[in-house]
């Protein structure tokens, strides 16, 4: 019984890995299902201005370094002259730029490219636990009031930080707030504020720098937004409400509480952000991510090859949905065709001349190569020379129906060159042998069936949609694998059998 | 159309799928089937076993053999050529007779010598041989067929064909040439197919393609309740195939000769499913009544018996007790 049963435990199998593969590359790779589709990518640039004071400067601009959401594809620099230098560990990158005299006023910048990628929250290290700050009264004790205030009305550290930073709104109105709120002058300080409250109550935060992507800005605002470590895990905050939330469209440039950039020597004036929005082939896309992750799972894809070889293999992998329909027409429905998958290659062939052109030459060079060949019938040839001197007269008849089209203008003629003559020969041979031995009604009828068959593995296999998802999903052949394996079991009527034997049933019913 | 599936499959009709997946893939081991696709051997094997085949004048093995022939044919006057590994009865030569240099076919045209040795050349090089495997060419005693058929037969031979399962006899017919088959018993050439009652011999009527036909279209005869001669012979003969070649799902073809009796012509291990027509009977449900036989008998004739207590439809005394 087991044996049975495997050929359904293989064919599942088959069909679940093939499928995995696929949402793999759709939903974590962003393979896009559909040909011509687009996405975005943005393109976000750091403009340094510096004025120059006296002696060597230095300047350094942090880099994004793991934007959540988010992989920088590619970046470059403008460096004018400084020389320039790439400082990075795993949670921080920075470039520092460096020349010993500066005359006038220089423009440094910075420029990446960005697409979307998956969100992980890996944009630091699990932190240590602050120390509580020492405030000078009455800091300290307004400090532990508010503190033990919170804390009755939290009943975690999210909770926790999330109504410490909703009491610091300033909504509400009490003096230990109000005393805290005085000190702060500008919004960085209220984050510092929030941090410093938090803090008394050792908690872990982390300021997140970034900019927003929703729309294209020529001077992008630098905003902050607060990181909390519950112990597990960040949990992001806008500092300013409270609201525990990181925006999908926010590019985490950098952490922490340094500034953007750092100059000794000279005057820095203003850095200026802008960002710009690009649509880009989303397979295009799709592959750069992957390469940049390095995922074995996005290299199953033809489009790694050089090209030659994957015009070749475009073709190729269409071969099982052409298999898979013959056994479909032999299996289910229940017609013949001279050698088995003969059809699929002169479908094949059919691909370099198109359907009906096809047709015609395949017809006409059939019946051409069956007169020669009931013709040297006559001769008493022995089998294999007769069969050469078949390949030998379909080839000339191939090359003569490129000249005479060629001279009639007519470009098709040209492309017969790729027209399977092995295969063709031995449809002349076999069919000539079927209407010697069941007359020329069976052989005709064979022969339409063949041609029938070649032309509807045309149709399918010529499916855009298809030729595109082997190229970019050739997993999807597994899924083919699988429903042939399971076909490979049904053991029920074909089609023109419910014809064939009705008679019987007649009689029984 | 759904309809119809039920219908065929209520009358346990065997489709090709079933035909192949459930029984010949299962039954028929790949190891033995030489013996059935060679004829050469087959025939050598059923000689061992001591059942009834037509002889063996010779055998041409290469293309210097073919220019020899007129010493394997010797005076022979009457003999059949046939490719070792055929199907389908295609390139089968009927020579029933030698007038001056020419041979009679079994039509009565005259053939060249030449054209004889260019068949013969031809089945070699592997022309009817399933995927053009080079072939042998066996020449073998025609069989004198036996003039009970006459009044049902156009020409050549007509053959009984036996569905043996396990070794039970399980549906027959007989296969009677046509002026559209040539003389050939092969039903896709034209032949009618007729069926047997297992219990009693008796012909219970014919189907020409898949149309039925109640009389023979060249003579005229009716070809119902035709009672087959030699009939407990040939269950006897067809049933003991399956020890000789141990194949589970066979198709035994037997000829029946005016002096010698039934002979087996040939065995086929994936037999047609047009039996079914013939008979009006599905095969399927008889196949799975003795798949539940609990312990499968060893000897032919109780076989047989019990094949003709559990198939015979036309409810006359079993011939064979």
């Amino acid at each position: 019984m087991s044996r049975n049963r495997q050929w359904l435990v293989l064919s599942l199998l088959l069909i679940t890995l093939g499928s995995l593969i696929f949402a793999y590359k759709y939903v974590r790779l962003g393979f896009p299902p559909l040909p011509d589709m687009q996405s975005e990518a943005w393109s976000i640039q750091a403009r340094v201005q510096l004025d120059p004071e006296t002696g060597s400067v230095r300047a350094s601009l942090v880099l994004p370094s793991r934007p959540t959401g988010f992989t920088v594809s590619d970046e470059n620099f403008i460096s004018r002259g400084f020389g320039l230098t790439l400082e990075e560990d795993t949670y921080r990158r920075q470039a520092n730029w460096a020349i010993r005299r500066m005359r006038e006023p220089t423009t440094l910048y910075y420029r990446a490219n960005v697409i979307r990628d998956t969100r992980d929250k890996s944009f630091a290290p699990r932190p240590a636990f602050p120390d509580v700050p020492q405030l000078e009264e009455p800091f300290a004790t307004a400090l532990q009031d508010i503190i033990t205030e919170v804390r009755a009305e939290s009943a975690d550290i999210e909770t926790f930080a999330a109504a410490m930073m909703a009491r610091m709104t300033g909504r509400e109105d009490d003096e230990n707030t109000r005393l805290f709120l005085s000190t702060v002058e500008s919004p960085m300080d209220r984050v510092r504020l929030v941090q410093t409250l938090l803090a008394g109550a050792r908690i872990p935060t982390l300021q997140l720098h970034g900019v927003s992507l929703e729309q294209e800005q020529a001077a992008a605002q630098i905003s902050t937004l607060l990181a909390v470590h519950n112990g597990e895990d960040w949990l992001v905050f806008n500092p300013y409400s409270g609201e525990e939330h990181l925006p999908d469209d926010f590019f985490i440039w950098w952490t922490g509480d340094r500034t953007m950039a750092r100059v000794t020597g000279a005057d820095l004036g203003e850095i200026q952000v802008s960002t710009r929005k690009q649509l880009k082939s989303a397979l295009d896309l799709a592959t750069l991510r992957a390469n940049l992750r390095d995922s074995r799972m996005g290299m199953i894809s033809i489009l790694q090859l050089p090209l030659q070889t994957q015009g070749v293999y475009e073709v190729l992998l269409l071969i099982p949905f052409g298999i898979l329909l013959i056994v479909v027409l032999r299996n289910f429905v229940g017609l013949s065709s001279f050698g088995t998958f003969a059809p699929v290659l002169i479908a094949l062939a059919f691909r370099e001349t198109e359907l009906l052109k096809g047709i015609l030459l395949f017809v006409l060079i059939v019946s051409l190569g069956l007169a020669f060949r009931f013709y040297l019938e006559r001769l008493r040839l022995l089998l294999v020379p007769r069969l050469a001197a078949v390949v030998t007269i379909v080839v000339l008849l191939m090359a003569a129906i490129s000249i005479i089209s060629n001279e009639m203008g007519m470009e098709t003629g040209l492309s017969v060159s790729l027209f399977p003559m092995i295969i063709i020969s031995l449809v002349i041979e076999r069919m000539s042998i079927v209407w010697e031995e069941r007359g020329a009604g069976t052989a005709l009828k064979e022969g339409v069936g063949s041609l029938f068959m070649a032309a509807l593995a045309y149709v399918v296999m010529g499916i855009d949609l298809l030729t595109y998802w082997v190229t970019v999903f050739p997993e999807i052949n597994l899924i083919v694998l699988g429903i042939i394996v399971a076909m490979g079991r049904y053991t029920g009527f074909r089609l023109t059998e419910l014809s064939r034997f009705s008679k019987i049933s007649d009689q029984n019913a | 159309m759904l309809r119809n599936y039920r219908t065929l499959k209520k009358a346990g009709v065997l489709g090709l799928n079933a035909r192949n997946g459930n029984y010949i893939l299962q039954y028929n081991k790949r190891r033995f089937y030489p013996l059935v696709d060679d004829k050469v051997l087959c025939k050598r094997c059923l000689q061992e076993r001591n059942l009834a085949v037509p002889d063996l004048i010779g055998v041409i093995r290469s293309m210097r053999g073919a220019s020899h022939m007129e010493d394997v044919l010797g005076d022979q006057r009457e003999f059949v050529i046939k490719p070792a590994h055929g199907s389908g009865g295609d390139g089968i030569q009927v020579i029933t007779d030698r007038k001056a240099d020419y041979f009679v076919d079994s039509d009565g045209k005259l053939v060249e010598f030449a054209d004889l040795k260019h068949h013969v050349t031809n089945v070699i090089g592997g022309m009817y041989s399933l995927g053009g495997q080079p072939d042998v060419a066996m020449i073998e005693t025609l069989v004198h067929f036996d003039q009970a058929f006459s009044a049902l037969t156009y020409h050549g031979v007509p053959d009984i064909r036996v569905i043996v399962y396990m070794g039970y006899p399980v549906m027959a017919m007989t296969r009677l040439p046509t002026r559209r088959s040539h003389g050939k018993a092969n039903l896709h050439q034209g032949a009618i197919g007729v069926g047997i009652d297992l219990a009693s011999g008796l012909t219970v009527g014919g189907v020409s393609g898949n149309a039925p036909v109640s009389v023979h279209p060249d003579t005229g005869e009716n070809i119902q309740g035709f009672r087959i001669p030699h009939w407990e012979r040939i269950l006897l003969m067809a049933s003991q195939c399956y020890e000789a070649v141990s194949l589970g799902y066979l198709g035994v073809d037997i000829v029946l000769d005016r002096d010698l009796g039934p002979l087996i012509l040939e065995l086929n291990a994936r037999p047609g499913l047009n039996i079914q027509i013939a008979n009006r009977q599905g095969l399927k449900c008889r196949l799975k009544q003795i798949d539940q036989l609990e312990n499968k008998e060893a000897d032919a004739e109780t076989r047989i018996a019990w094949s003709c207590r559990a198939f015979g439809t036309l409810g006359e005394e079993p011939v064979a007790s």
